[in-house]
């Protein structure tokens, strides 16, 4: 009882004390609100406004109907370009895709001689080249089809294939980034707070009056851990209504309340992260560095960035022990896919066990500072 | 000497809406030695601040050496005149260098040529008896020997004026004597330096022919000391500060010890052959005494001696290595928190909360000490009362004055009635007749109530209170008895004379006395030649000083390669964008051959791979909720027999759109393997198809052949890590300083911003670009990324970007005001513009509005065309100028802009 009591008080000590601190405050504002609308608004997925040049050789009826099926949002209008450009011109990276038509494509195409087209991708342009060369195939196939038997296209076709996108029927890329930046600002937050204020404590011998009061090393951690995450917590909850559902008009289908109980858990592990790696560290500036290959790669392999499932299978599994990753795929399938606790329950419980583990070490760790 | 060498009128000075100093005016004329004495918070180190010209004068007007310091030229020709020591034992000093090169790095910064620096240097270090130590870390010093150090640091260049900011609190008294000594020395041989100096021990203030007297920001009394000591019986300047302060309540009263009651009562404290070891340290050296109930027992000591140590230990607040401790008759257990509520702790730093106030602090820790509310409130109102804290009980209890806060944390420390009473050095930095009020509240607690009290102090009219003292140096133990007794044993005319003895007699010939070698002043034409514009050399000083710190911080040094090449190599096989075995399942509900063909292209391809099949849409929808599956296909019933009888049968696939990225490709997968299926398709059709496609269609992937994620990441994970490392070892490089204190070498000294600046940058810019050539050999040999390009493109882009994110660092560096806010800062700037908006995942061209205006105003989308284009593309500086140009044009807006944040004096 007496502990619990320890405990409250701490943490709403600790909470005046955050009330005290404007320049972070300022940037718990910043990280909750501009960092979250900016990129989500401007967010892109799949092919969007990829440059393309065409090289016509044919001016023919077919290659300008061809030059103008590419069309916005997917693609910029395209470009003309003369046939001895086509390196310099990818060289320079004006153009994702080149598109040459030869001379007497028409003819070709119309005596059934199967002339080539050909398409140049820059494949250094990562998200798009592969994606777009498949657009432009698909585009240039039913155009044509279209052009030899005109208004019969789909009718034509053997079987039809349509696609349903469960969860985020237009495949909006904003709705996906937005809660990933929310997932990315509590990871920078959680480490680089909890981790910065020990070490400036050991720094500055403030953790001396801790030595006074009748405390255990126990209580002090789940004191700190317990309000910042509760001030994290409210922040991700303020955020998720105004700035997600409300400014970015995201639909958020799942439980909000599942969603904060897990972001709390988040929290328990990824403050203790911070604590651990404090411990570690002699100096502030030490810290720095150290969190850097820590939290980045939290940041990008998380499955918030790019996809878990195409890593190689050894960094599949060191991607399993960092707390974010199951944070990310919790944070997809509760909000989006709606799902309950009988679906997450697995990754609920390697966050907990993940989170447990951190903690442990980190107190251990943290016990043996207070008393050296 | 008739030459004024400080003449101030008028000055006032505010931080914010606080009030340092009020209206100060004085005179000191040249050659002269003055004290400058009052309580901590007076406003001394601000009025010292601005006379050495290191903080920004606000109102009123200060003459230094003849000129006015608001001036810039002349506050410039001033920096090789002034010397100036800040307050802390070795703040200012690098702890990871050595004697030797603390010294010289000074020496470079106030232009001194090479040979007259060794020669000066040599003849200071045999003055203060450092030749010895020349090359042990200044870290590594005792209080003592930093303080001598800081001082040759201050004489090397032979200033006119020497300022010292309590040179000696928290140093012993023999080591206090040297350094007096010393000093006296330097003004034998040079007449005409003035010497201005603040302390908290009276006596040394008695010994300046002038003084000056600050309380609260004003000027109390200045003048010649021994006319300011006449005005009390005393003949004291303790005294005749008291006096001046004209609160005549706390004036007059002298204190009253009482007797104690009986010598022998019970031991309540007791140690035996006490040892705590730190490493290969010893902090205490087998300390052995025993302190009885309700005595007041006093430890006297240099800072750094293990006073706070064996504290600690003694009370159970620290486990010893070895030798036993008992208080109230039980051992000590560090892991009791039993013994934590016996016993009344006040620390050095104050055991409170400077954002609570004053009530709200007693409340916490009557909480936190488990006190019933029934018996805090009026516990809590009584103390408020006996410590006469009414009139600001409910103010915060940060902005109080120190004696108020001292009294508040003695409050805190007795609330839970505890037996015993530790107390840190809990007068340090009071004016004395607040001191005396405090040592009326521990004579009360000690007489009345029995309290055991153990306290330290330095100051020995503190100790002569003590019933019992014992006089520590490092770690050990040299005398225990009363005060008399030990003065006596000694044959000191004063305690502190006695200690001086007992020092000597445990250090036997250690340290020699100051050596009589003269000290030749620096030729004055030396000084004249010093450039007083932007000098490479002081810039070189800076450089090399930095550098030295950087690689004796080996820990440092290593995470900030190490973390490089960790982050390239799991960035270089983690970033993929291809999605690979892509977890699918189909629901055929047809079962045909047809379906099973159609669906046979599905499950030979990489990018797919098969689940167990669906049996149900329910069953197909959970699936995809628990991202068991990310593709469902479902094959409608009598989908063969509609494709034969032509009647289009239609295929749904099913995605998971909760992540749109990998939808988004797993749709382009699978549209492609549909419409590779329909020449299948047409053949089990008896409708007719062209039996030949319209087109040969090529698609020619430049550059990145089989469109392997690592040749296009790679590049650009040089980009990103390169973005982070450089700005973060910068961006602790100005706040660390300011932080610790060290900045004042800025402040004081003729170093320039510009100088400042791209000092600190250099050696942080050699480290990134060695991170570079590791990131550059490990894309071309780990990940076998051909190149293609101009290294020499590459080369220059690559100095250009560090330049930019090294200048970042410093910009945020200089912009705040605490490390976490650094560290905060770089974390939260970088990673946005660097991870979303560089064109690493989202090439730039497809960004638009605020995201791609995001990108540009950052430089990693630069360096990452600028990679990316001399790997695979073949580019070289003809088509790369731009970028370069654009990251030149970076480094060089946040470099002027870092100029215009930095300020070469303080607030």
């Amino acid at each position: 009882m007496h502990r619990l009591a320890h405990i409250l008080r701490l943490g709403l000590k600790e909470l005046t004390s955050l009330r005290h601190d404007s320049v972070l405050l300022l940037f718990l504002f910043y990280a909750f609100s501009v960092a979250i609308y900016m990129p989500a608004a401007g967010s892109v997925i799949g092919v969007h406004n990829a440059s393309v040049a065409v090289v016509d050789e044919d001016h023919s009826l077919i290659s300008r109907k061809l030059t103008q099926a590419l069309q916005p949002p997917e693609f910029q209008t395209a470009t003309a370009l003369p046939y001895d450009q086509i390196d310099q011109a990818l060289d320079k990276g004006r153009y994702t895709f080149v598109i040459n038509i030869p001379a007497s494509f028409q003819t070709d195409l119309l005596a059934g001689r199967s002339p080539e087209l050909q398409i140049n991708v820059d494949a250094t342009a990562m998200s798009q080249a592969f994606m777009g060369a498949g657009y432009i195939g698909r585009i240039f196939e039913r155009e044509l089809l279209d052009y030899a038997n005109p208004g019969s296209t789909v009718e034509r076709a053997p079987a039809l294939l349509t696609n349903r996108a469960l969860f985020n029927t237009n495949l909006e890329g904003g709705w996906f980034l937005a809660v990933i930046q929310i997932v990315n600002n509590i990871t920078i937050l959680a480490i680089i707070l909890t981790g910065t204020a020990l070490l400036r404590e050991r720094e500055h011998g403030t953790l001396d009056h801790l030595l006074v009061l009748p405390l255990t090393a126990l209580e002090i951690m789940l004191a700190k851990i317990g309000s910042n995450a509760l001030v994290v917590v409210l922040c991700t909850w303020v955020s998720l209504e105004v700035v997600v559902k409300g400014a970015l008009g995201v639909p958020l289908a799942g439980s909000l309340g599942l969603f904060l109980a897990v972001t709390a858990l988040y929290l328990f592990a990824s403050t203790a992260l911070g604590i651990f790696l404090a411990t570690l560290a002699r100096s502030t500036p030490q810290f720095g560095l150290l969190a850097i290959p820590v939290i980045i790669p939290m940041l990008l392999l998380s499955g918030g960035s790019t996809p878990v499932d195409s890593m190689p299978q050894w960094l599949q599994w060191v991607m399993q022990g960092s707390p974010s990753t199951h944070f990310v795929s919790l944070a997809a399938a509760i909000l989006f896919r709606d799902a309950g606790v009988d679906v997450v329950w697995p990754d609920l419980l390697a966050l907990g066990a993940i989170g447990l583990l951190f903690f442990s070490i980190a107190l251990a760790r943290f016990r043996r500072t207070l008393t050296s | 000497m008739s030459a004024l060498a400080l003449q101030a009128t008028g000055i006032n000075h505010r931080y914010g809406t606080v009030v340092a100093l009020q209206d100060i005016s004085f005179e000191l004329p040249a050659g002269t030695r003055c004290g400058l004495i009052g309580p901590d918070g007076a406003g001394k180190s601000s009025l010292l601040g601005l006379i050495a010209g290191v903080k920004k004068l606000q109102t009123g007007e200060l003459q230094v050496l003849d000129g006015s310091i608001g001036e810039r030229r002349h506050r410039r020709s001033l920096y090789s005149r002034i010397a100036f020591m800040p307050q802390g034992l070795g703040n200012n000093l690098y702890p990871d260098l050595s004697i030797r090169e603390n010294i010289s790095f000074f020496a470079t910064l106030f232009g001194l040529p090479r040979a007259e620096c060794e020669r000066r240097m040599h003849e200071l270090l045999l003055a203060t008896d450092l030749v010895r130590f020349a090359d042990r870390p200044a870290g590594k010093l005792s209080g003592g020997m930093k303080q001598k150090l800081g001082l040759c640091c201050a004489l090397i260049h032979d200033p006119d004026l020497l300022i010292l900011d309590e040179p000696t609190t928290g140093v012993d008294p023999l080591s206090r004597r040297r350094f007096w000594e010393l000093v006296e020395q330097v003004r034998r041989e040079r007449p005409q330096l003035t010497l201005l100096v603040a302390t908290a021990y009276m006596e040394e203030a008695e010994q300046f022919e002038h003084c000056l007297m600050l309380d609260r920001g004003r000027l109390i009394a200045a003048g010649p000391s021994r006319a300011l000591a006449a005005v009390t019986p005393s003949d004291k300047l303790d005294d005749a500060f008291t006096h001046f302060q004209g609160d005549s309540k706390r004036s007059g009263q002298p204190l009253h010890i009482p007797p104690r009651a009986d010598g022998n009562a019970e031991i309540a404290i007791e140690a035996h052959e006490l040892t705590l070891r730190f490493g290969d340290f010893t902090a205490v050296d087998k300390v052995s005494f025993a302190i009885g109930r309700g005595e007041i027992f006093g430890f006297l000591g240099s800072n750094g001696c293990g006073k706070t140590t064996t504290m600690k230990v003694l009370t159970g607040l620290m486990p010893a290595s070895e030798g036993s401790a008992s208080l109230l008759g039980r051992p000590v257990d560090a892991s009791d928190l039993a013994t934590r509520k016996r016993v009344g702790f006040m620390s050095q730093s104050f055991s409170l909360y400077g954002e609570l106030s004053v009530r709200q602090n007693l409340e916490l820790h009557a909480r936190l000490f488990d006190l019933p509310s029934a018996e805090s409130r009026p516990r809590i109102a009584e103390l408020i009362q006996r410590f006469d804290l009414n009139s600001v009980a409910d103010q915060q209890s940060g902005a109080l004055p120190l004696g108020i806060r001292q009294r508040l944390s003695l409050a805190v420390a007795v609330l839970h009635r505890p037996e015993v009473l530790i107390l840190d050095e809990p007068t340090s930095g009071v004016d004395p007749a607040a001191r005396d009020d405090f040592w009326r509240l521990l004579i009360e607690l000690s007489r009345e109530q029995g309290v055991t009290i153990f306290l330290s102090t330095h100051f020995m009219n503190e100790a002569q209170r003590c019933d019992r003292i014992s006089l520590m140096h490092a770690g050990q133990v040299l005398a225990c008895d009363t005060p008399a007794a030990l003065q006596k044993q000694f044959a000191g005319d004063t305690l502190e004379d006695a200690f001086v003895r007992c020092l000597e007699q445990a250090q036997g010939p250690v340290e020699t006395p100051v050596s009589d070698t003269p000290l030749n002043a620096v030729s004055a034409p030396t000084l004249l030649r010093q450039r007083r514009g932007f000098s490479l050399k002081r810039l070189f000083a800076l450089a090399n000083r930095e550098g030295k710190e950087l690689l004796r911080d080996k820990v440092r040094l290593a995470f900030a390669l190490l973390g490089a090449l960790f982050m390239m190599v799991i960035f270089g096989f983690g970033i993929s964008l291809d999605v690979e075995n892509l977890a699918f399942a189909v629901y055929d509900q047809d079962q045909s051959p047809q379906s099973r063909a159609y669906l046979e292209a599905f499950r030979g391809s990489r990018y797919f791979d098969e689940q167990a099949p669906i049996t149900d849409l329910d069953q197909m929808h959970r699936r995809l909720q628990r991202s068991e599956i990310k593709l469902a296909l479902e094959i409608p019933p009598g989908f063969g027999r509609d494709l034969y009888a032509g009647r289009q049968p239609t295929v749904a696939a099913w995605l998971d759109g909760g992540m749109p990225f990998r939808a988004e490709t797993s749709r382009n997968y699978v549209e492609a393997v549909h419409q590779g299926n329909l020449e299948l398709l047409a053949s089990l059709s008896s409708a007719a198809r062209p039996a030949q496609p319209l087109v040969n269609l090529e698609t020619r992937f430049r550059y990145n052949q089989d469109v392997v994620s690592v040749n296009a990441i790679g590049p650009g994970v040089m980009a990103l890590i390169l973005a982070f490392i450089p700005a973060m070892l910068t961006a602790l490089g100005i706040v660390r300083e300011k932080e610790l204190g060290s900045i004042t070498n800025f402040y004081a000294t003729p170093l320039t911003r510009l100088e400042f600046l791209l000092g600190k940058q250099v050696p942080y810019l050699i480290v990134s670009l060695i991170n570079l050539a590791l990131l550059v050999a490990m894309n071309r040999w780990l990940f076998g990324v051909p190149f293609k390009g101009s290294a020499f493109a590459l080369a220059c882009g690559g100095v250009l970007y560090l330049l930019a994110t090294t200048s970042m660092g410093m910009l945020i560096s200089a912009f705040t005001r605490t490390q976490i806010a650094a560290i905060l800062g770089t974390m939260i700037i970088t990673s946005l513009p660097t991870i979303q908006f560089s064109g690493l995942i989202v090439p730039r061209s497809s960004l638009d509005g605020t995201a791609a205006l995001m990108g540009q105003l950052f430089p990693a989308g630069y360096f990452l065309d600028i990679a990316v284009g001399t790997f695979t593309k073949a580019l070289s500086l003809r088509e790369l100028w731009p970028q370069c140009l654009a990251l030149l044009g970076f480094f060089l807006a946040f470099t002027g802009l870092s100029l215009a944040m930095l300020k070469k004096q303080e607030a």
